[in-house]
C-alpha cells in the first residue's frame, strides 16, 4: 500500500473539496479500496474518510425509497421496507460477497467497486484499464470470467456487482454531488461501456460524490428474482446473474424489464428484447425469444464462449421464475 | 475537516481510540495500517488470523460494534471509536464462550488457522438472527474458508449452539 | 517381531472418540503459527515477486525503495551475502532429483512469480510499500508452460525420486489384449493444477540468538527438514539453530519442503545480526508448488462380463526446468486390478513453472481419478454394475510388487458403503433419476493409498508427580497427532489423557521426519509406544524393587498400568502407585527415547495400502449446469483406528477437498505469459460451506500387522476417489462423461 494522506470529511462539501486536486479517492467501507492499494492497483495520494457523513439512511422518497450511499449492503438488504418493496435488489445484494463484507460495504462503494479481471488485478502484467495503453492480455488470455457484451479491442472486462443488476433492473438513479453542484443520473446512464478508455468505470465526474440511489415508486414485489450463477455455491462472483422483474396483467405481460451481471462493462440490459416481451404471454417459447435477441449481440472469446449459451438460459430461467412468483432463495441452492 | 494529516508522507501516525476485548486504549495508528494488522503485529492479539488479507477467506473475521467484518479491509484510524471484539476476548480457555466450546467438542476445526474467523464470524451471525436452518447457516458461514474442510462439523456445532440458546 | 499396545497399558484411550487436545487453544486464539512469534527488534521481510516466466532480469533498480525511512536493506541477486555453492546442499529431506531452486541466486528467471527481492523493514506495512518501488527490467523469453504442447519432448527421468516407485515392467501384452478385447475404453483425461492453499500462509521468523545462534519458526510439516537445510544453505553447525512448529495452519504437502520464505528470512536474519520475519502473501502461495499438470491416456480391454484382459494407462507430468518432480500416478491400476496384460508409463515433460509438489494423496488423486472414471465408463460398455465390475477384478494380491496385501478389506467397504448409500436402488440408466428440476445422480469409485512407516524416535519423561511429557520433532498439520499420541502415551502408561502433556514441531525434541504420506501416527504413534513402553519397565524396575512390593517376583508381562498404578494382570488388590515407585527409586524423573521404523520382514512379505469406496449423489440442474453434491459415504478400510473423532475429521477434510477437485479447483494458465492468472482465494475456487452437504464416514475394521499399533493412516485416503466417484455421479445424471476437471458449468453445457 502505497503512502497517502488521510482525512476526514464532516460535510459532503468537504468531501467534494478534499477530491479537488489530489489524485484522492473517497473510502468509505474499504472492502474494494483497501484491497486494490494492496495490490497496488489503486495508489491514491489522499484517501478521503466519508463514513461520518450524514449519508447513511433509508428514507421514503417520492412514493419510492432513497437508500443513503453510505449504508452498508447488511443494512439495505435487511431494510423491511426494500425487501417487502424491492425485494428483487434485497436478493441480489444478498446474493453477493459475504455476511462479513456486507457489512462493511456500502451502497456507494457497491456502485464503484471496480472489475475482477485477473489482469487488472495483477500489476505485473498490462492492462489497458489500470495503465492506459498498455495492452490487454485478457483477449487471448484467460477470459473465462470475462464479458461478452459490449466489449471493446481494449478491454473485455465485467462490472462484478450484483446489486448494481438489481439496480438496473429497477430503473435507480444515482444522486451526486460535485463542485457544480448535485445532479442524478438514471442507472442506464451511470456505468458505461469501456470503449477506448476502459479506464473509466463509470460517468462520475471528478470530484463527485455519491449521495444515495433512489428507487422510484413501483410494485415489484409479486414477480421478481435474481438469479446468480457462479463456480462455487457461495462467495463467488457471477459467472451469469439475472434481475428481472416482470408487471402481469392477468395472462399478459405489461412490461418486462430484465438485466444480466457478469457479462458486460455494466449491468446488462437489452430494450429490445424487454419491448418483445411487452403485450405477450409469460411463455417458454416468449422468453426464449427475448433471449435470443439479448444473446445475437454476444461477442465472446474462447475462454467465455459457454456465457452465451449460459445467459440465453438464465434468461429464460429467472424470467421462468419471476412469472411464477418463484424468486430464487439465496440459501436453498436449488434453482427453482 | 476532521482530520487532515497534510502533505503526504509528512504525518506519520494519528490518534485514535479503540475499546478492544473491553479495554479502552489510545493509539497511534499510520492510517495504512489495517485492523487485522493493528491487532497482529502492534497489539499482538494474533489469534486474528491473516489468510488472504483481501477479504476473499474470512480467517481476520472480528467483531466490531458487535458486527463482522474482515479486518484486513478496515483501516483501523477509520475505526477510531469502535467497540473491537477478537477470539482471545470472546472467551479464554477455561471459561469458553459457547461456540468455543461446541468447535472443541464438534472437533469443527483441524489446523486451526481459520477457526477465530469462523467463531468470531459464527457469534456475529448469531447475533444477525437471520440464519435458522442448516441451508442457512451454510450460507452464512459462506464467508468463512475451512481448507481442512470441516464445515459438516462447523455446521453442527453453530446448530448445537443455536439450539441450547447459549449464545448471548 | 509384533507386540501389542493392550501388553503395557489398558488400551481404555487408544479407539475411543477423543476431543483435541490442542482445542482450546485453537479456538481461543492461543495457539500460534510460525508468523506470530514476536521477538525484540524484529525486521519484517516483504518479498518482490517477478512478473515474466523465462529470461533474466538486466536492471533492479533499489533506490527509491531503499530511501523510504524505515526501510532497512533490500537484497536482490546483486547483494546477496553468500551461501552454499553445490545443488547438494539446497536438496532438503524431500526434495526431488535436480538443481533446487535458490531464491536470489543471479539474474536468471525461471518462472512467474519467482522473488526477485526481498524489503526487510522496521515494520511490515513499510517493507510491502517499498517492496512496491523496487524497478526491475527484464529481457523476456516466450515460455513454454502448456504440457501437451511439449508432449514430444516427453522422458523418463533418469534419477528416481526417494520413495517414488516407478511403473513396473509390464507384463503379459496389453496392446495386444486391447486389439483383442471385445469390449474398450480408451480415453484421455486431465485434472487442473491445483495449488494446495493451507489457511495459513507460508512464513518463518528466524530469532537472532546473539553468537551466531538463530531459532527458527518456519512453516513447515517437519522441522528436521527445516533444520538440516538451514544447517547446509547457511553452513551452520545444527546445534546452532534451533526450528519449531508448534502449530501448522494446513500444509496438504506444500509444507514439506523448506520453500523461499524461509531461506529469505535466515539470510536476512544472518546478514542484518537482527530478528526478521518474512510471511508470504496469498498470492506469493502461487509461487512455488503445485499438483501437476498431468495428462493420461487409460485404456481398458474386457471380454464381454467386464473381466479385464488389458489395462494400459500412461502418464504425462510436467515438471519444472530444474527438478524432476515424480509421484506415483499409473501404478494404483494394477494395484487396485487383477489383468494379465498390463502396461504402465510414467513420463516427465519440463515447463517453466515452479516444481510441482506433493498435494494429498500425490499422484493417488490424479492416476486414480482417471482410472475409476474409466472403470465407470467399461460398467457402462459391459452392462456391469460398477461395483459388481470391480469385484469381478478385484485383485487379491499385488502385481506390481509380487506380494499379498497386508490386510485388504475393500470389499467390505463397498458392501458398506453401498448398504449405506442405498446404491441398491440405483437405476443404471444415466438420466432415470430425477428431483423436481433437478437431475440425480449417484457414482462410486475406489480408493488407495500406500499404508507407510518412517524411521522415527520419539521421548518420554515421567515426573515424581505423574506427570508424563512424550514429543518429537514431527509437525502436527491439524491432523490430531497431539492428540492421539496423547492417548498412546496414556493408555501405554495407565495415565489419564489430562495428565500427557505432548510437545512436537521442536529440534529440540527426539527426531521425527516431516508429517506426510500418512504415515505420522504409525512412525510417532509407535516410536511414543516404544519409548513409554521403556519408561514403564523402568519404574516396574522400582517398584519390584520397593521393600516388600506388591509386585515381588512378578514379570513385567504380568503387570497392567491402569490408573496411575502398576498391578498384577488379574490381580489389582497387588498394585503400586508410578509415584510410589519413583519415590522408592528416589528419581524425580524418568525418561526415555526409542524409535521405531518399518517393520522390513513384514514389508518384505506383504504389500501395504489403505482402501476406500466412495459414493457420491450430485443434484444437477440441467439447463443451467450447476452442480450440487448432496451426499458422499466414504467408506474407509485402514487398519486401527485410534481416534474414531478426529481420524472422521481426517476423511471430511478429504472428501471436501475432492469436491473442490471435482467442481472447483482450477490454477489457470495464461500460457502467453506463462502465469497462473487466478492466484487468489477470490478467483481459485476452494469449497466454501455452502457447497458441503452430508458426508457419512465408515470406518471397516481392518487387522493390520505392518505396526505394532495395527495403524495404516488417514491423512490422504478421503481425497483418492472423491472426484472420481463425483464424475460418475455427474455423468449418471447428465449422460456427459467428462474426463477434464474439475467440472464446471462450461462443461455440462457444452
Amino acid at each position: 500500500m502505497n503512502r497517502f494522506d488521510y482525512v476526514r470529511a464532516g460535510t459532503v462539501a468537504e468531501a467534494v473539496q478534499a477530491l479537488s486536486g489530489a489524485n484522492a479517492r473517497l473510502i468509505a467501507g474499504g472492502t474494494n479500496l483497501v484491497d486494490l492499494m494492496k495490490y497496488n492497483v489503486e495508489r491514491p495520494d489522499r484517501l478521503v474518510d466519508i463514513t461520518r457523513l450524514p449519508l447513511n439512511a433509508i428514507e421514503d422518497h417520492e412514493g419510492g425509497l432513497r437508500i443513503g450511499a453510505l449504508v452498508t449492503n447488511a443494512i439495505a438488504a435487511y431494510d423491511e421496507r426494500v425487501a417487502s418493496r424491492y425485494p428483487v435488489l434485497a436478493s441480489a445484494i444478498l446474493a453477493g460477497a459475504t455476511g462479513q463484507l456486507r457489512n462493511a460495504a456500502t451502497t456507494g462503494g457497491n456502485l464503484n467497486q471496480r472489475t475482477r479481471c485477473y489482469y487488472f488485478y495483477d500489476d505485473a502484467t498490462p492492462c489497458n484499464k489500470r495503465e492506459p495503453g498498455t495492452g490487454c492480455p485478457a483477449i487471448g488470455g484467460v477470459n473465462r470470467i470475462h464479458a461478452i457484451f459490449g466489449i471493446s479491442p481494449t478491454c473485455i472486462a465485467t462490472h462484478p456487482s450484483d446489486m448494481c443488476v438489481a439496480l438496473a433492473a429497477l430503473d435507480a438513479e444515482i444522486r451526486v454531488a460535485g463542485p457544480s453542484g448535485e445532479r442524478s443520473i438514471p442507472f442506464s446512464e451511470y456505468h458505461r461501456l469501456p470503449g477506448g478508455t476502459p479506464q473509466f468505470d463509470n460517468t462520475l465526474q471528478p470530484g463527485e460524490i455519491v449521495l444515495s440511489v433512489d428507487l422510484p415508486a413501483q410494485d415489484t414485489a409479486s414477480h421478481y428474482t435474481y438469479l446468480k450463477l457462479r463456480d462455487r455455491l457461495s462467495y463467488a462472483f457471477a459467472l451469469v446473474s439475472v434481475a428481472a422483474i416482470l408487471d402481469l396483467d392477468g395472462d399478459t405481460v405489461s412490461r418486462a424489464r430484465f438485466a444480466l451481471g457478469g457479462v458486460a462493462h455494466k449491468p446488462w440490459r437489452n430494450a429490445e428484447a424487454e419491448a418483445f416481451l411487452q403485450g405477450k404471454a409469460p411463455t417458454r417459447e416468449n422468453f426464449e425469444a427475448a433471449a435470443d435477441i439479448v444473446i445475437r449481440e454476444a461477442t465472446p472469446q474462447d475462454g467465455n464462449a459457454f456465457k452465451v449459451e449460459l445467459a440465453r438460459r438464465a434468461i429464460i430461467r429467472g424470467l421462468t421464475q419471476a412469472a411464477a412468483g418463484t424468486p430464487q432463495s439465496v440459501s436453498d441452492k436449488r434453482i427453482a | 475537516m476532521l482530520i487532515d494529516s497534510g502533505s503526504p508522507r509528512a504525518m506519520e501516525t494519528i490518534g485514535i481510540s479503540l475499546t478492544i476485548n473491553g479495554e479502552t486504549r489510545n493509539l497511534q495508528v499510520a492510517p495504512w495500517t489495517t485492523l487485522l494488522d493493528l491487532l497482529r503485529e502492534g497489539l499482538d492479539l494474533t489469534g486474528t488470523k491473516k489468510g488472504c488479507d483481501h477479504g476473499q477467506c474470512g480467517a481476520c473475521t472480528v467483531l466490531v460494534d458487535g458486527k463482522r467484518i474482515n479486518s484486513c479491509l478496515a483501516l483501523a484510524v477509520m475505526k477510531d471509536g469502535a467497540e473491537i471484539t477478537t477470539i482471545e476476548g470472546l472467551g479464554q480457555a477455561g471459561a469458553m464462550h459457547p461456540l468455543q466450546a461446541a468447535f472443541v467438542e464438534h472437533d469443527a476445526f483441524q489446523c486451526g488457522y481459520c477457526t477465530p474467523g469462523q467463531i468470531c464470524s459464527a457469534a456475529g451471525m448469531l447475533a444477525e438472527g437471520h440464519a435458522h436452518s442448516r441451508e442457512e447457516i451454510r450460507e452464512a458461514m459462506s464467508g468463512n474458508i475451512c481448507r481442512c474442510g470441516a464445515y459438516t462439523n462447523i455446521v453442527d456445532a453453530i446448530e448445537d449452539v443455536m439450539q441450547s440458546g447459549a449464545a448471548r | 517381531m509384533v507386540t501389542t499396545i493392550s501388553s503395557t497399558g489398558t488400551d481404555s484411550f487408544v479407539g475411543t472418540a477423543r476431543s483435541r487436545v490442542d482445542g482450546p487453544a485453537k479456538v481461543t486464539g492461543l495457539a500460534k503459527y510460525a508468523g506470530e512469534f514476536a521477538a525484540p527488534d524484529l525486521a519484517h521481510g516483504y518479498v518482490v515477486s517477478g512478473g515474466i516466466a523465462k529470461g533474466r532480469i538486466t536492471a533492479i533498480d533499489t533506490t527509491s525503495a531503499e530511501a523510504v525511512p524505515g526501510v532497512i536493506k533490500v537484497y536482490t541477486h546483486e547483494n546477496r551475502p553468500r551461501t552454499a555453492w553445490l545443488d547438494y546442499n539446497y536438496r532438503d529431506a524431500v526434495a526431488p532429483p535436480g538443481s533446487p531452486f535458490r531464491a536470489l541466486y543471479d539474474d536468471a528467471i525461471h518462472y512467474s512469480g519467482q522473488p526477485v527481492a526481498l524489503v526487510v523493514a522496521e515494520d511490515f506495512e513499510t517493507a510491502r510499500y517499498a517492496a512496491s518501488l523496487v524497478r526491475v527490467t527484464y529481457e523476456a523469453e516466450l515460455p513454454a508452460v502448456n504440457v501437451g504442447a511439449q508432449a514430444e519432448l516427453a522422458y523418463d527421468p533418469p534419477m528416481k525420486r526417494a520413495g517414488i516407485k516407478p511403473p513396473p515392467e509390464p507384463w503379459g501384452d496389453a496392446d495386444g489384449a486391447f486389439q483383442a478385447a471385445p469390449k474398450k475404453v480408451a480415453n484421455d483425461y486431465r485434472l487442473a493444477v491445483e495449488h494446495h492453499n493451507p489457511m495459513e500462509p507460508h512464513a518463518s521468523t528466524v530469532v537472532w540468538e546473539g553468537g551466531g545462534k538463530i531459532t527458527v519458526y518456519d512453516k513447515i510439516q517437519g522441522v528436521s527438514n527445516s533444520h538440516g537445510y538451514i544447517a547446509a544453505v547457511f553452513g551452520m553447525n545444527k546445534e546452532d539453530v534451533r526450528v519449531l512448529n508448534p502449530y501448522l495452519g494446513g500444509g496438504f504437502g506444500i509444507g514439506l519442503r523448506p520453500q523461499y520464505q524461509l531461506f529469505l528470512a535466515v539470510l536476512a536474519a544472518r546478514d542484518l545480526e537482527r530478528s526478521v520475519r518474512v510471511t508470504l502473501t496469498r498470492d506469493q502461495m502461487f509461487t512455488f508448488g503445485y499438483r501437476p499438470d498431468v495428462r493420461q491416456r487409460v485404456s481398458l480391454g474386457a471380454d464381454a462380463e467386464g473381466r479385464l484382459q488389458s489395462l494400459r494407462h500412461d502418464a504425462l507430468s510436467g515438471t519444472s526446468r530444474f527438478e524432476d518432480y515424480q509421484e506415483v500416478v499409473v501404478n494404483w491400476s494394477a494395484i487396485l486390478y487383477d489383468c494379465d496384460n498390463v502396461a504402465l508409463t510414467y513420463n516427465l515433460t519440463k515447463i517453466d513453472t515452479y516444481t510441482p509438489a506433493d498435494m494429498r494423496a500425490p499422484g493417488a488423486v490424479t492416476g486414480v481419478l482417471a482410472l475409476e472414471i474409466a472403470m465407470d465408463e467399461l460398467a457402462y460398455e459391459t452392462g456391469q454394475d460398477p461395483i459388481a465390475l470391480r469385484l469381478k477384478n478385484y485383485s487379491e494380491s499385488d502385481r506390481t510388487e509380487g506380494k499379498p496385501f497386508g490386510s485388504k478389506a475393500l470389499r467390505a467397504c463397498y458392501a458398506e458403503g453401498a448398504d449405506r448409500f442405498g446404491w441398491a436402488r440405483r437405476n443404471p440408466e444415466p438420466r432415470s433419476m430425477r428431483d423436481g428440476r433437478e437431475l440425480v445422480g449417484w457414482g462410486m469409485a475406489t480408493g488407495v493409498w500406500e499404508s507407510l512407516m518412517q524411521q522415527s524416535s520419539a521421548q518420554a519423561t515421567l515426573t515424581a508427580d505423574g506427570k508424563l511429557t512424550v514429543g518429537n520433532s514431527t509437525g502436527d498439520l491439524g491432523t490430531g497427532t497431539y492428540t492421539i499420541l496423547t492417548q498412546i502415551a496414556a493408555d501405554a502408561l495407565g495415565l489419564q489423557m489430562e495428565d500427557v502433556t505432548t510437545k512436537l514441531g521442536d529440534t529440540d525434541l527426539a527426531e521425527a521426519p516431516v508429517a506426510g504420506g500418512s504415515w505420522t501416527a504409525a512412525s510417532s504413534g509407535t516410536a511414543v509406544m516404544k519409548a513409554c513402553r521403556k519408561i514403564a519397565a523402568e519404574v516396574f524396575g522400582m517398584a519390584r524393587a520397593m521393600d516388600d512390593s506388591p509386585l515381588a517376583n512378578v514379570d513385567f508381562d504380568r503387570v497392567v498400568f491402569s490408573d496411575g498404578r502398576i498391578s498384577v494382570a488379574g490381580d489389582p488388590s497387588r498394585s503400586v502407585s508410578l509415584v510410589e515407585a519413583m519415590r522408592a527409586g528416589g528419581v524425580d524423573k524418568v525418561e526415555a527415547t526409542d524409535s521405531a521404523g518399518p517393520d522390513s520382514g513384514h514389508a518384505k512379505e506383504f504389500s501395504a495400502y489403505t482402501h476406500s469406496a466412495i459414493f457420491a449423489e450430485v443434484k444437477v440442474d440441467e439447463d443451467l449446469g450447476q452442480i450440487r453434491v448432496t451426499r458422499i459415504v466414504s467408506a474407509i478400510a485402514a487398519g486401527k483406528i485410534i481416534n474414531p473423532k478426529t481420524a472422521r475429521s481426517q476423511i471430511l477434510g478429504g472428501v471436501v477437498m475432492g469436491i473442490g477437485s471435482a467442481l472447483e479447483e482450477e490454477s489457470m494458465l495464461d500460457h502467453t505469459i506463462g502465469r497462473f492468472m487466478n492466484h487468489n482465494l477470490a478467483e481459485y475456487h476452494v469449497p466454501v460451506n455452502a457447497d458441503i452437504h452430508d458426508i457419512d464416514v465408515i470406518f471397516v475394521e481392518e487387522e493390520d500387522r505392518a505396526n505394532p499399533m495395527g495403524v495404516k493412516g488417514l491423512g490422504e485416503i478421503g481425497i483418492v476417489g472423491t472426484a472420481a466417484a463425483i464424475a460418475n455421479a455427474v455423468f449418471h445424471a447428465t449422460g456427459k462423461r467428462i474426463r477434464e476437471l474439475p467440472i464446471t458449468v462450461d462443461k455440462i453445457l457444452g
